[in-house]
């Protein structure tokens, strides 16, 4: 990926004023309007984007994989190697896909057939473009699967997909869409759906791959994190417009356009919250102490076998003041959704003790008895966690009215919630699937408060938002924390996140808490290897510059931003150069 | 593309699927021929009010002729639709009452509830329900309730395992969370927040039930289990099979009958299938 020898070829992919149009009736007449951009072999294009700005329609343009005649590209062309792929009929392409232009997505987990065994279905890949006996086949495919870092590819050649975790599934995905070494890699957001530090080996690994084949890489994403780990150039869009493109360089480190400085400044981790309250403080006081709590699940037991064990929790001690957010971070599978329900009384635990407000909360029983409505909970899934068919503000006030509030004030209630989480009192009349993402998280929130707990948890509140409207819910957190003197478990698996909201970390791993301490603490110096690895996982804006993995544009890039990401120091350090003002005592 | 579809109303969907509304418009005229056509047949179903075996259109008054001891088959016809319709949407009712609470009481508690109601389910499914349905009438005096009753209690088990497993599923979203959380009965999370999301299958279901039921009541009457106090459908057809190649007309229009009924409602059960299932529940991004 010398700068030299991309100059002078021709570029694999050049798309010219691309427009691809949606059905009548959608929110917008062009998904995409004259988008152009240009890559060269071996080099990564990152297309950035919120939901919804058209960045995935460019990659399914690409795969001719547009569901026409709804959405069809009206305007423009797309050149692999000179050849306009609009114009290709069905067999032509299909000869090209997978030889030429390969893909992967986004959900490793149902991208492979559940039910064919991993080798027949990368063997199916040859058995369409290539005519090859079975040995050189078996020979191939388990030589791709070895190339992109599984382990023991004979064995993992024979399995069925529920075998494999989600990154090797990942993996499996790219040694297929590899295994023809085609020109072109197309990837969805390859990594938004696995952890952070299995993403950072993914990242990792298709880095690795283009450098080894020289191949061009489209990548869509809409974190700019991994934008800054992978990308060569960028292209960032908004409501189916190109605004900026340019050198990765450049446009994370001196972006022109507003959308894209938002886009920037949205994404967390800038700063690091002080601890709120301590001993001295007057409002000392305790609403929260968990105690040697265990909680195991067991699965597949039946009358004559025994079934399987996973421990979900295992001898948790924790500690909440009010006014206090305590952040339970950790990969999926680490217990901290479990415990995070055991709180809330949601989920039954098998022995240990949870203390709210000093009083011991008793297993089973009604939740109404148990914490009097006083421990909320907000969902993770916004879509999820409103009922469809109520309206709005009936989803509000049926908490308070369930609790003896007259029905008018919990309807005024409502009405002066939904306008602390930025929504109008016509809102109420409202059914959810008249609202975006964010909005509904708004109203999770507005519902948890009506109740006016003391304690909120939430689950992975902003996960699935868009960087910018997560900007925006977390600062809602935080506001509503101040106004209510609310204690709050904050459960994440984004550190940056959790940096900025929480007083207290706790990392979980496997059920255990590995870490437990103040945030500046953990974060700044970590002590346990689990919690140093999650934070050398985190993408950043700004890479740490070692010698090994230097590239002259990341080079310069840490450069331009004057700041080194380095775990084990004090510090942790703010990504983009708007927090580094406001973390100044940090960097 | 979803949000096209689902910004139309159910009317427009339904409206969509032009069999359905034929079927609709069929339905509505058996319920008013059911409603209001006995008040104007002239005649009553058992008297005997002309010579046996008239052809249809022979006499005037007659249309469709009389049967083997001169009754009108016209009216007979009339009053049947009144007959299939109660026993089709009562029977239903009924075993939407069985079936709604058990399916959910089970899905929604899960563990031995839910074992042990299955099992109590499959009880019922185990045994041909026509048959259960033939010795239920028997053995209780035929009459419109026996009949009822009997085919209530032989098609609930489809609706119950449906609504359970609609429960099991909705069980696990996060509205349900919230609403315990916010301290809601467990009555009223059943009622209010997961009733609602499983009724789109469960209207569908209904439909086709009515058709099913009346069905049923057409062959229970066919064999002589029907109410001899009210003239049915399947009793006129049973009654006209002696004389089948002598009198084909006896057969035939009640048979008619019960065809474009049974028929109508399946149709209409496929309309509400498109207009109600559409919805595709949009997730993520």
């Amino acid at each position: 990926m010398t700068d030299n020898a991309k100059q002078d070829t021709a570029p694999v992919l050049d798309i010219r004023g691309l427009s691809i149009r949606l059905p009548e009736g959608g929110d917008r007449a062009l998904a995409v309007t004259e988008a152009s951009l240009t890559l060269h072999a071996g080099q990564t294009l990152c297309v950035v984007g919120e939901s919804g700005s058209g960045k995935s329609m460019i990659a399914n343009a690409v795969m001719g994989l547009l569901p026409r005649p709804h959405v069809e590209p009206v305007a423009g062309e797309i050149l692999l190697d000179g050849q306009n792929l609009l114009t290709l009929g069905e067999p032509e392409l299909r000869r090209l896909r997978g030889q030429q232009i390969a893909m992967i997505f986004q959900e490793p987990m149902t991208a492979l057939n559940p039910v064919m065994r991993i080798g027949e279905q990368l063997a199916e890949v040859f058995d369409a473009h290539l005519n090859l006996g079975a040995a050189e086949k078996r020979q191939r495919i388990v030589a791709a699967l070895a190339d992109v870092g599984l382990p023991e590819p004979e064995l993992i050649y024979d399995s069925f997909p529920f075998r494999l975790s989600g990154g090797q599934r990942q993996r499996v995905m790219i040694a297929c869409a590899m295994i023809l070494q085609p020109r072109l890699l197309i990837a969805d957001e390859p990594t938004t759906a696995l952890d952070v530090t299995t993403q950072a080996q993914i990242l990792a690994l298709i880095r690795d791959l283009q450098r080894k084949r020289g191949m061009a890489v489209l990548f869509i994403t809409h974190d700019f994190g991994v934008v800054s780990e992978i990308a060569d150039q960028v292209v960032v869009m908004q409501t189916g417009q190109v605004v900026e493109a340019g050198p990765a360089a450049s446009v994370l480190g001196a972006p022109q356009h507003p959308y894209t400085r938002k886009l920037l400044a949205a994404i967390p981790g800038g700063e690091v919250r002080q601890p709120q309250a301590d001993a001295a403080n007057p409002e000392y006081h305790r609403v929260l102490q968990v105690q040697d709590l265990c909680k195991t699940y067991r699965t597949g037991g039946s009358l004559f076998r025994r079934g399987r064990e996973v421990p979900a929790a295992r001898n948790i001690n924790l500690e909440l003041l009010r006014g206090q957010t305590l952040g339970l971070v950790g990969e999926s599978g680490s217990g901290k959704s479990t415990l995070g329900r055991c709180i809330t009384g949601l989920a039954p635990f098998d022995s240990g003790r949870i203390v709210f407000n000093g009083r011991n909360l008793p297993q089973g029983g009604s939740l109404m008895q148990r914490s009097g409505g006083k421990i909320q909970m907000v969902f993770q899934d916004p879509y999820a966690s409103l009922n469809p068919r109520h309206r709005i503000g009936a989803a509000i006030a049926s908490g308070p009215i369930a609790q003896g509030v007259p029905r008018a004030e919990a309807m005024a209630r409502t009405l002066s919630l939904l306008a602390l989480v930025g929504l109008g009192p016509e809102a109420a009349e409202r059914y959810p699937h008249e609202f975006s993402g964010g909005q509904r998280q708004r109203i999770g929130i507005a519902r948890a408060l009506a109740m006016q707990p003391e304690l909120l948890v939430a689950d992975e509140p902003v996960s699935a938002l868009d960087v910018s409207v997560q900007a925006q819910v977390l600062e809602l957190f935080a506001t509503v924390r101040e106004e209510f003197k609310l204690a709050m478990v904050f459960i994440t698996h984004d550190l940056r996140v959790a940096a900025q909201m929480c007083d207290q970390i706790a990392v979980m791993q496997r059920g255990e808490v590995v870490e437990y301490g103040d945030t500046a603490r953990v974060l700044g110096d970590p002590q346990h290897a689990y919690t140093r690895k999650l934070i050398d996982a985190i993408p950043k804006l700004s890479r740490e510059a070692q010698p090994a993995q230097d590239t002259p544009d990341v080079a310069h890039q840490a450069e331009r931003h004057g700041e080194v990401w380095a775990p084990g120091a004090e510090a942790y350090a703010p990504p983009a150069p708007a927090m580094a003002a406001r973390a100044g005592g940090y960097a | 593309m979803t949000t096209m579809k689902t910004n139309q109303s159910f009317w427009q969907r339904f409206c969509h699927n032009k069999a359905a509304v034929l079927g609709l418009a069929v339905m509505a005229a058996v319920a008013v021929l059911a409603i209001f056509g006995p008040l104007m047949a002239g005649n009553d179903p058992w008297d005997m009010v002309q010579q046996p075996f008239l052809h249809p259109m022979q006499e005037a008054g007659f249309a469709l002729g009389t049967d083997t001891m001169g009754r009108d088959i016209l009216a007979g016809v009339i009053h049947g639709a009144r007959v299939s319709l109660l026993i089709g949407l009562v029977s239903t009712l009924v075993s939407l009452l069985i079936g709604v609470t058990l399916g959910a009481v089970s899905g929604y508690f899960g563990g031995w509830i839910d074992a042990a109601l299955m099992r109590f389910t499959e009880i019922f499914q185990s045994v041909p329900s026509f048959a259960l349905a033939l010795v239920l009438v028997a053995i209780f005096e035929p009459s419109i309730l026996s009949i009822v009753v009997a085919i209530a209690i032989v098609s609930w088990p489809p609706v119950a395992r449906l609504v359970r497993s609609e429960f099991l599923t909705l069980r696990q979203r996060d509205f349900v969370a919230a609403a315990q959380l916010a301290g809601q009965s467990t009555l009223r999370i059943i009622v209010t927040q997961i009733l609602p999301n499983a009724m789109s299958p469960i209207v569908v279901m209904a439909s086709l039930m009515v058709a099913t039921a009346i069905l049923l009541e057409s062959s229970l009457s066919f064999l002589g289990l029907g109410d001899p106090n009210h003239m049915s459908w399947g009793y006129m057809v049973g009654s006209a099979r002696t004389v089948l190649r002598q009198a084909w007309w006896m057969a035939v229009f009640p048979g008619v009958a019960i065809l474009l009924t049974v028929l109508a409602l399946n149709m209409v059960g496929e309309g509400l299938n498109d207009a109600l299932n559409t919805r595709l529940r949009r997730k993520g991004r």
